[in-house]
């Protein structure tokens, strides 16, 4: 035996190295026909990955008190400390290209079932990183401590505030204070550097072995396993390692190629990914003229708009992401694909998905304003129509999906190279 | 399935287009060119002669200035250092902020990130767009910035000079500004083209092991 197998036998011996590498990389079985939609789960984790490496190195130079935490980002990070503006634009650009990821990494659950019977959890372990993620982006936005940061925590730390009787209380436990000060900024940095990481891992750590205790999905929306060579192979699989880490390879170079584009061209994302009045130090006593979230909670707040009441508004706002953790139990149809699912099935998520940008749109829009240039609606009236439609198609999917036609699907994968 | 996929991006693409569409017709585009040195010099100059009397740039060193744009220390220290600073400083006004925000209303703001804060384009419409108006404190009114506090500083300058020289000036003060909000953006790009060609390189490495491995999958 060589010294590798060597140490690899006394290795084994003590610990599962060899059987954890087998059962998740080089003996777990994949179907072969995975497409582009595949990609976005491991350029999730390629950029969980940058936001914790530029992560653990701004925090090196970041100041997290209320004197001292912008001209850290503006003066020590992106001019004094030798590449420090690399490490701060990876870290911003990373964050909404997080958000772009994961939400093309849930259309492909939507588009091929991937939350069925019997990957529930999956489903709902995602929901939570999702949910966490929410948390996370939202304390870190605070960080750079610029008017944007401030004003945007402002709004969104004040919606408890319509919770009847302990609303108020509420507000004040969160942020501390009776407004928004150092002091909430102290405790954001804290969560946002160690409590929500950490939990954030451990999601991720849940989420995949749930993952591959099933086995993944597929375009087919088929179960693999039901069909087996003599030695017990899903016929349609092909293990994990190598094929699928050279496959993703691939994937990961091209996305950072994009991602690159963005970060060294065009960092502030046409004032999305890093908005203007952000370069302004956060003032209380100068309310910026338009407060609007960072793009990624857009969708949500024109939910929370779109209703007049303010608390009603706070729990439409509240529910449009907690609906999606149902998803699983709404989706009745017999097939998992939109490939084999019927025509109003296809027509239902399309529209889903536009309302969805729509929303977005909204979001960060003046509400009073023309909606798209056309002089009959405004965003306000579009924000309720879209929000409209974003709940009946969580409502009316259990009906149209066990009523519709579906096609037959077939014995095996299709697609495949 | 693909095509209602096109669909939906051409959509969403027509829709971000739309809403994204300006409004202030006093906005004009600032002729920015961060590779031109002289018109950054230039730029530099105008702002430590009329700009840092009374605001600040806080997050800006006169080290800095002088080495990225190839100004000799011992020139910025003579020509553009008025204060008794030192050249490792940050570019402090000479007016104390109390006593300027009792002359103009309010505090001038730092302007190390202004041109961030507002865009490049506004900065140069700004600088070009003050006209008379005899119902100000200082007779002067801006387009862009209504009621403004600050006077017509350029109004010499402007009067001395044609309207086409006087906008080559505005335009070297306006690519200054754009480099002092963010020095390293010549930086940036000049890196950000090498590390696209190396990716480049890479992704045709690893579309070829790819292209190996995966022959023998039917």
């Amino acid at each position: 035996m060589s010294m590798f197998q060597n140490m690899m036998t006394w290795v084994d011996d003590r610990f599962p190295a060899t059987k954890m590498f087998e059962d998740h990389m080089s003996k777990y079985y994949a179907p072969k026909n995975f497409n582009f939609w595949y990609f976005f789960g491991v350029l999730s984790m390629v950029v969980l990955v940058n936001q914790l490496l530029t992560g653990v190195w701004l925090t090196m130079m970041y100041n997290p008190s209320g004197e001292g935490a912008f001209a850290s980002v503006e003066m020590n990070i992106m001019r004094d400390v030798d590449y420090g503006w690399l490490l701060r634009y990876m870290h911003s650009t990373g964050a909404s290209a997080f958000f772009v990821v994961v939400y093309l990494h849930m259309f492909r659950a939507l588009l091929y079932g991937s939350y069925r019977q019997p990957r529930e959890l999956v489903w709902v372990f995602g929901m939570l990183i999702f949910f966490v993620l929410m948390a996370e982006a939202f304390m870190g936005y605070l960080l750079p401590w610029g008017q944007m940061s401030y004003w945007g925590a402002q709004v969104i730390i004040s919606l408890p505030g319509a919770i009847p009787y302990v609303g108020d209380a509420l507000m004040e436990w969160i942020r501390g204070d009776y407004l928004i000060s150092g002091i909430t900024l102290n405790r954001f940095f804290a969560l946002h550097v160690v409590a929500f990481p950490i939990i954030l891992l451990a999601l991720v750590v849940l989420h995949i072995i749930a993952l591959h205790e099933v086995g993944s999905n597929n375009p087919d929306g088929i179960d693999i396993k039901a069909k087996k060579d003599e030695n017990g192979k899903p016929l349609d699989g092909i293990p994990f390692h190598p094929y699928y880490t050279v496959h993703d390879l691939v994937g990961i170079v091209v996305f950072l190629i994009v991602f690159c584009i963005v970060l060294f061209f065009f960092p502030e994302g046409g004032g999305y990914f890093l908005e203007k009045p952000n370069f302004e130090p956060a003032n209380p006593l100068k309310t910026p003229d338009h407060i609007a979230p960072v793009w990624y909670f857009t969708p949500f707040y024109a939910v929370l708009r779109a209703i007049p009441d303010k608390l009603m508004g706070v729990i439409g706002f509240g529910v449009s992401v907690a609906i999606l953790f149902v998803l699983p139990w709404l989706d009745r149809s017999p097939v998992k694909s939109i490939r084999y699912k019927g025509f109003f099935s296809k027509f239902a998520l399309a529209l889903f998905a536009v309302t969805f940008i729509v929303l977005g749109i909204c979001g960060v829009k003046n509400p009073g304003d023309h909606a798209f240039g056309l002089s009959f609606i405004t965003y306000s009236t579009v924000g309720q129509i879209a929000t409209v439609i974003y709940f009946a198609f969580f409502i009316g999917m259990p009906f149209w999906t066990s009523r519709e036609a579906t096609k037959p699907v077939p014995e095996r994968v299709t697609g495949s190279h | 399935m693909k095509k209602l996929i096109v669909l939906l991006v051409a959509m969403s693409l027509s829709m971000l287009v739309q809403a994204s569409s300006g409004v202030n017709e006093h906005i004009v585009t600032a002729p920015i060119n961060m590779d031109d040195k002289a018109s950054l010099q230039k730029g530099a100059q105008l702002f430590v002669n009329n700009c840092q009397g009374c605001h600040s740039a806080n997050f800006m060193r006169y080290e800095r200035v002088s080495d990225d744009l190839e100004i000799p220390a011992d020139i910025m220290m003579d020509n553009l250092v008025f204060t008794d600073s030192k050249i490792g400083d940050v570019m402090v006004s000479a007016i104390p902020q109390d006593l300027a925000k009792k002359w103009f209303g309010t505090a001038p703001p730092d302007l190390s990130l202004q041109a961030r804060v507002r865009g490049s384009d506004w900065v140069y419409s700004y600088l070009t767009s003050f006209y008379a108006d005899e119902f100000r404190p200082w007779g002067v009114n801006n387009h862009v910035f209504k009621d403004v506090g600050m006077p017509h500083v350029l109004q010499t300058m402007q009067e001395s000079m044609s309207e086409k020289e006087f906008k080559t000036n505005m335009a070297d003060l306006t690519n200054y500004m754009v480099y002092m909000a963010e020095p390293i953006r010549a930086t940036r790009e000049s890196l950000g083209y090498k590390v696209i060609a190396f990716l480049f390189v890479l992704l045709f490495f690893v579309y070829m092991l790819n292209r190996e491995y995966w022959k023998d999958v039917h």
